[in-house]
């Protein structure tokens, strides 16, 4: 047995068992971050936080909600919104935070593009980052089929057909998927167990896997400069603050971290009280009709411009390109064939152009995927589709032309 | 086998009974999922076909699928193509579109435009014609004909008789 002394404090209680200062060590006072990050930096914490008031505000719905095609509809939009003190404002605080979320994996994923921080032993942190917004995707594709609503029903009915595989017509695998020919009793059932249990396990443990990613590599900064961390901390610890380039995570510049996060909940909580309608569909507040189909179907804004790739298509083309834009960002470290992990703006002009002109594609197939599929909206999505795909295709040609800076 | 230790046998062995287990679980979680008995021995539905009128769609309902039911007046009977032709089913000398109202794109329910005599489907844009067949993609084939069976001037769906047999072995419907 190791070697116990009687304790002097209850705090060195529970270190002799426990070593909490070591780990506080480790993950906090001695985990080093560079000076020269900014805020956008910040998003990782802004999606922790994000995550954590999805799950408080789902423990409270998950009281009253109840998952059966009878009652599931009204258990939402009667019992919670308004029979159950402040249940709307779990029911708001949920729905804005599912829209918000992507909007800050957004942010998060371009930040990462645009320094080149997915590459130089930074694979792993991308590639579980990807899973991360794998993951996300189904769980607001199940919660969404949760309140039972015109929405959930067909956007349940549509996402599930696209299993299908086109002219594989692999309809048993559909049927699988559903427990039933159409969505029904057992599609609620076994998708209220994904949003509530399965899923939300997985994200914990990509969370986990995303963090210990960062551990080796640590963060990357604004300059893309290769920082020796055993040697700036050194200098840090012999009293050098000032000419190391790096500082503690906690609590200096955790400090940095939740000035943006405060200012960030100032904004989620005006969303959630003034302006939640955007997050709540109106059609899904008709219950679902398995006989009608409303008149425009379309996901949730951030599944648009993915929509908007498969629309123009024919239905296995269509199937193609939908599993290419899903796929083909995970392969973005090994795509990028430049030997530079900098920022986008310092890497000549040929890697510039390409960020710039895939963050605004993306914004167009966006606003494309949202207006009905008429002319000249279908057209503009077409061409904006095809020109992902290229974007896509010519980047590991663009970016082995780039010479080392 | 010679040269490894006790241990590596025991982690052998270990990994033996962890695989046999492991498919088994796996074949049991995919049976789990799979459609009731009672879901799969859903019932059939008959229509009594003397009921519509020519040109008005009639959405009836079969295993939870919408199926559009469409009576042909003699001008759009004399305006067919032979692809539309095929798709006719008859009973009692009058023709019918008989059709499952999902489009075969993504499956949502296309609407009806009476004066136009054709189908859109909004979801993505989708257009049938009155027979069915696809007129305007990302639809890939026409709309689905249910397995049914004429019996006088009642059409049952879910048997399968010899007029949509034929149909399936032609290929005009899957
Ligand atoms: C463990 C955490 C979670 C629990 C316990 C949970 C629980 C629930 C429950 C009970 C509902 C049905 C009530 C309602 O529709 O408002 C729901 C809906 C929903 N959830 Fe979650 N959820 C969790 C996490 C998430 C996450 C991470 C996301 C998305 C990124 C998400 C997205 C949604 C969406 C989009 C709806 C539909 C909201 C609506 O129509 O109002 N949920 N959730
Ligand atoms: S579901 Fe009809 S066009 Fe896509």
């Amino acid at each position: 047995m190791a070697k116990f002394t009687k304790a002097t404090s209850i705090k060195d209680w529970i270190n002799q068992r426990l070593a909490i200062e070591k780990v506080e060590k480790v993950m906090g006072s001695e985990y080093w971050i560079p000076k020269n990050i900014n805020f956008l930096w910040a998003m990782g914490m802004v999606l922790v936080i994000t995550f954590v008031l999805l799950l408080v505000s789902g423990i409270f719905l998950l009281m009253y909600y109840q998952p059966n095609i009878d009652t599931a509809f009204y258990s939402v939009n009667y019992t919670i919104m308004r029979d159950v003190d402040f249940g709307w404002l779990w029911r708001h605080i949920h729905g804005v935070a599912a829209s918000v979320v992507f909007l800050i994996i957004y942010i998060h994923m371009f930040t990462g593009i645009y320094y080149g921080s997915y590459k130089k032993g930074r694979e792993m942190i991308w590639l579980s980052g990807m899973l991360l917004l794998v993951a996300f995707s189904a769980e607001a594709f199940s919660g969404y089929i949760l309140p039972w609503g015109q929405m959930s029903y067909w956007a349940g009915m549509v996402i599930t057909n696209l299993f299908s595989g086109g002219s594989l017509h692999a309809d048993g695998l559909v049927e699988w998927i559903r427990g039933d020919y159409v969505p029904a009793q057992a599609f609620l059932s076994r998708f209220f167990m994904l949003h509530v249990l399965l899923i939300p396990l997985a994200i914990l443990g990509l969370i986990g896997l995303h963090f210990a990613a960062l551990r080796i590599p640590h963060v990357n900064n604004q300059d893309g400069e290769e920082i020796d961390f055993d040697a700036e901390s050194k200098k840090y610890l012999d009293g050098d603050k000032k000419g190391s380039k790096v500082i503690r995570f906690a609590n200096d510049f955790m400090s940095k971290d939740m000035m943006v996060a405060g200012i960030y909940l100032v904004f989620f909580f005006y969303l959630v009280f003034y302006n939640y309608g955007f997050a709540m569909d109106p059609v899904n507040f008709d219950p679902a009709d398995g006989l009608k189909t409303p008149a425009h179907i379309y996901p949730e804004w951030y599944f648009l411009w993915s929509y908007e790739i498969l629309r123009p298509f024919s239905i296995d083309i269509g199937l193609i390109a939908f599993a290419f834009a899903q796929g083909i960002f995970l392969g973005l470290p090994f795509l990028d064939r430049s030997p530079n992990a900098i920022a986008a703006n310092r890497r000549g002009p040929a890697f510039m152009i390409w960020f710039w002109l895939m963050l605004t594609n993306m914004i167009v197939l966006t606003a494309m995927g949202k207006l009905p599929p008429e002319d000249p909206y279908s057209t503009i999505g077409y061409w904006a589709a095809i020109l992902f795909i290229v974007q896509w295709l010519a980047l590991p040609i663009i970016t082995s032309y780039e010479k080392k800076v | 086998m010679r040269d490894s230790s006790r241990r590596g046998f025991m982690g052998k062995a270990f990994g033996a009974v962890a695989g046999v287990g492991a498919v088994a679980s796996l074949f049991a979680m995919k049976k789990t999922w799979d459609p009731l008995p009672s879901v799969k021995a859903a019932g059939f539905t008959t229509l009594d076909m003397s009921a519509y009128n020519e040109n008005e769609l009639i959405t009836e309902k079969w295993r939870g699928k919408p199926i559009f039911v469409l009576k042909k007046s003699a001008e759009m009977i004399a305006s067919q193509t032979p692809v539309q032709q095929e798709r006719d089913v008859i009973v009692d000398g009058s023709h019918y579109m008989v059709a499952i109202g999902l489009c075969t794109h993504l499956g949502c329910i296309p609407a009806y435009n009476t004066d136009k005599k054709d189908f859109l489907c909004a979801c993505h844009g989708g257009q049938f014609d009155f027979s069915g067949a696809v007129a305007k993609v990302p639809p890939p084939r026409g709309l689905d004909i249910p397995p049914f069976k004429v019996d006088g001037n009642k059409l049952v769906l879910g048997e399968v008789g010899p007029e949509y047999t034929k149909m399936k072995e032609s290929g005009i419907t899957l």
